[in-house]
């Protein structure tokens, strides 16, 4: 399987304000503090973290809605921040969202018709647009009278489906998923993502799944990726990831989720229990951003961000449990 | 089941809501009991008439457009719907309490901390028993130390804005609990957060109600909460109740197609992959499906589903089921 994108040491800075008279030094959020992975044609990688650790700040600079303030993305060998910082349209149509609130994504004074339209016009000109039209509601199993609705008069499962097939007008080869589900029912949220994983297959399309659902992930995704506060602390493949959870984070994350079964609940790790709350992305802890909140936490923590390290195959993990070559430690805290 | 008389008591309610095209028959006949102590959960999908159920317990739908056509509410032996004002008021103050989903909302933003924990102190008082400012100022600085908030002093200053969605979770918490309710109605009090963050509110949540022994209604569309946080539970389907259980047994066993097929659907950490889902969507409440309003989705429907409405069957105790497939001489 071939790279399809590659985030280098990715950063990206937000000036929120200044501080008081005299220093007047800026304030800066760090959304996103350099972060890497590879994405593979094909797969779906979840991108998991809680509100505020920057997952979605990733899914804006792969679009283009915002640029890195240092670091580099890569897709297929193709830079996609070049120097002019204008980005190709061939390479727009490459990379598509799907963003998590149907209800203010789809312009409502505009028929489903009209917005299926944009992007068609935008990327595939001079060819017969109702028929593609017709095509691409077909695809996602929708009838062909819907092109004469208007957003409000679908259900928010439908809007759902219809910005899916938006996304899917330029033919693209990366779809971003920015927690397409999560303003959605449970049973409605299945078909969704039976309708997602369908077109997967269909396209061969590769997902850049963004959710705070680990559950859903288990289910979905090829592998995993933690973020917390602009980092990434573990990230593995999606067996590897649920059966092995390193990170302290992680096994916080899973013993956290209600579940319903005995079996889940077995499956689920007991040694860390959620504690605090996710500090200000302005007042990030120094060391490892996780102190706060880590129940393992030792003095290096507190004064060396750790590492990201490899402790299997496929399986990196940035923490200092994990960092001293300790044969005993390496089953995890857990 | 013990043998103490219902805290509360809903019989065959049935509410509307007029609007221009008609009238949505938004509750259908919803049948709902609890004893003192217990915790029950409320579960349905967004639409089903959960929070349509709760307001009209503490009589707080906006009238015109609800109208409440039927059906009687006693809540410890008084009739709720045909109370005065005055008995209502004392009601809402001492007797139910409620926590809703959006904490953010629920807060006033231009008052303190305080100043809302005041209002809310000052009201639950006996008629004709007022509170000093001190005393007021005493039982806030408790209600924040029970919802395990550090420095009681400064939030009663802070303002809304000045706290995290958790804190401001737990504030409302500490409110509802504050005057020492019977009753507990939680509304979605998870939903709004992370999962770490919801996780600690519902422990919280859980260990306050057992200490002070207080009874509580938990609606969700979260299934895992449900689980792990009550004993009894009903599904609602479109303005109906399909399935009451012990929340083990409708989790081992569930009986109404429906909960069988949202149960199914429910992504599980262990893996297995994702379930197809219910077919079809959610009835149009102005003209819902004649019969068992879940019979246009019901994978296994029968000619009696489309023409009359399932009346509630007792499968065994403590396990009612509104389905003709289970159709026995025990009426529930």
């Amino acid at each position: 399987m071939t790279d399809i994108l590659t985030v280098t040491d990715l950063k990206k800075y937000f000036v929120v304000g200044r501080s008081s008279w005299p220093k007047r030094e800026s304030i800066t959020v760090k959304a996103v503090d350099g972060i890497s992975f590879t994405m593979r044609e094909g797969e779906t990688l979840g991108l998991v973290g809680e509100s505020g650790s920057g997952k979605s700040t990733v899914a804006y600079i792969t679009v283009g809605m915002y640029s890195p303030t240092s670091g580099s993305l890569k897709f297929r060998d193709q830079d996609l921040f070049q120097a002019d910082g204008k980005r190709p349209i061939r390479l727009k149509k490459d990379i598509q969202i799907v963003y998590q609130d149907p209800g203010s994504s789809l312009n409502p004074r505009r028929t489903i018709k009209d917005i299926l339209k944009m992007p068609l016009q935008l990327h595939q000109p001079g060819k017969n647009r109702l028929e593609q039209i017709v095509y691409l509601l077909d695809i996602v199993d929708m009838p062909p009278e819907y092109m004469y609705k208007y957003p409000y008069m679908l259900s928010g499962g439908e809007k759902q489906i219809v910005a899916v097939a938006r996304a899917l007008a330029t033919d693209p080869s990366l779809i971003i998923l920015d927690e397409p589900t999560s303003a959605l029912d449970v049973s409605v949220q299945a078909k969704t993502i039976n309708l997602l994983l369908r077109l997967q297959q269909e396209f061969q399309l590769t997902y850049l799944f963004i959710t705070h659902d680990l559950s859903l992930m288990r289910n979905v995704a090829s592998r995993v990726a933690i973020m917390y506060l602009g980092k990434i602390c573990e990230i593995a493949e999606t067996a590897d990831f649920f059966q092995k959870p390193l990170h302290p984070y992680t096994q916080m994350l899973l013993s956290s989720i209600p579940v319903i079964s005995e079996e889940e609940e077995a499956f689920k790790p007991k040694k860390v229990i959620s504690t605090g709350e996710i500090p200000s992305p302005v007042n990030i802890p120094s060391g490892c951003s996780f102190t706060t909140r880590c129940p393992f936490v030792m003095a290096v923590c507190r004064e060396i961000d750790p590492a990201m390290v490899e402790a299997g195959p496929g399986h990196k993990v940035r923490c200092h449990l994990f960092t001293q070559p300790k044969p005993a430690t390496v089953e995890g805290p857990g | 089941m013990n043998e103490a008389s219902p805290l509360l008591e809903i019989k065959d309610l049935t509410v509307q809501f007029s609007v221009y095209a008609g009238k949505l028959q938004v509750l259908d006949g919803v049948d709902f009991y609890m004893y003192p102590g217990e915790k029950v959960g409320l579960v349905g999908e967004t639409g089903c008439g959960k929070t349509t159920t709760m307001k009209a317990i503490l009589r707080v739908l906006p009238s015109p457009p609800a109208i409440i056509s039927r059906g009687d509410i006693f809540f410890d032996g008084q009739d709720v719907l045909r109370m005065n004002e005055e008995d209502l008021s004392r009601v809402r103050g001492r007797g139910i309490s409620m926590i809703f989903q959006d904490p953010t909302a629920a807060l006033n933003p231009v008052f303190s901390i305080g100043e809302q924990f005041g209002y809310v102190i000052k009201y639950s008082a006996p008629p004709g028993k007022s509170l000093t400012k001190q005393e007021i100022h005493l039982r806030a600085v408790n209600a924040l130390q029970e919802v395990a908030l550090a420095d009681p002093e400064r939030l009663l200053r802070s303002y809304p804005i000045q706290l995290s969605g958790g804190m401001r979770q737990r504030v409302c918490i500490g409110m509802a609990l504050a005057t020492n309710p019977t009753l507990l109605i939680a509304d979605e009090p998870g939903t709004s957060l992370d999962v770490t963050i919801q996780d600690q509110v519902l422990r919280l949540l859980r260990t306050l109600v057992e200490e002070k022994n207080t009874s509580v209604i938990l609606i969700t569309h979260t299934l895992g909460i449900v689980r792990e946080m009550t004993d009894r539970v009903y599904v609602m389907y479109a303005g109906d109740i399909v399935e009451m259980a012990v929340t083990k047994n409708l989790f081992a066993n569930p009986l109404h197609p429906y909960t069988q097929g949202l149960i199914s659907t429910v992504p599980r950490l262990t893996g297995g992959g994702i379930a197809s889902g219910i077919p079809g969507r959610i009835p149009n409440y102005l003209t819902p499906p004649p019969g068992c309003r879940f019979h246009p989705r019901c994978p296994h429907i029968m000619d009696i589903c489309r023409t009359e409405k399932p009346p509630t069957y007792r499968v065994n105790d403590d396990h009612d089921v509104a389905c003709f497939l289970f159709q026995t001489e025990n009426r529930a």
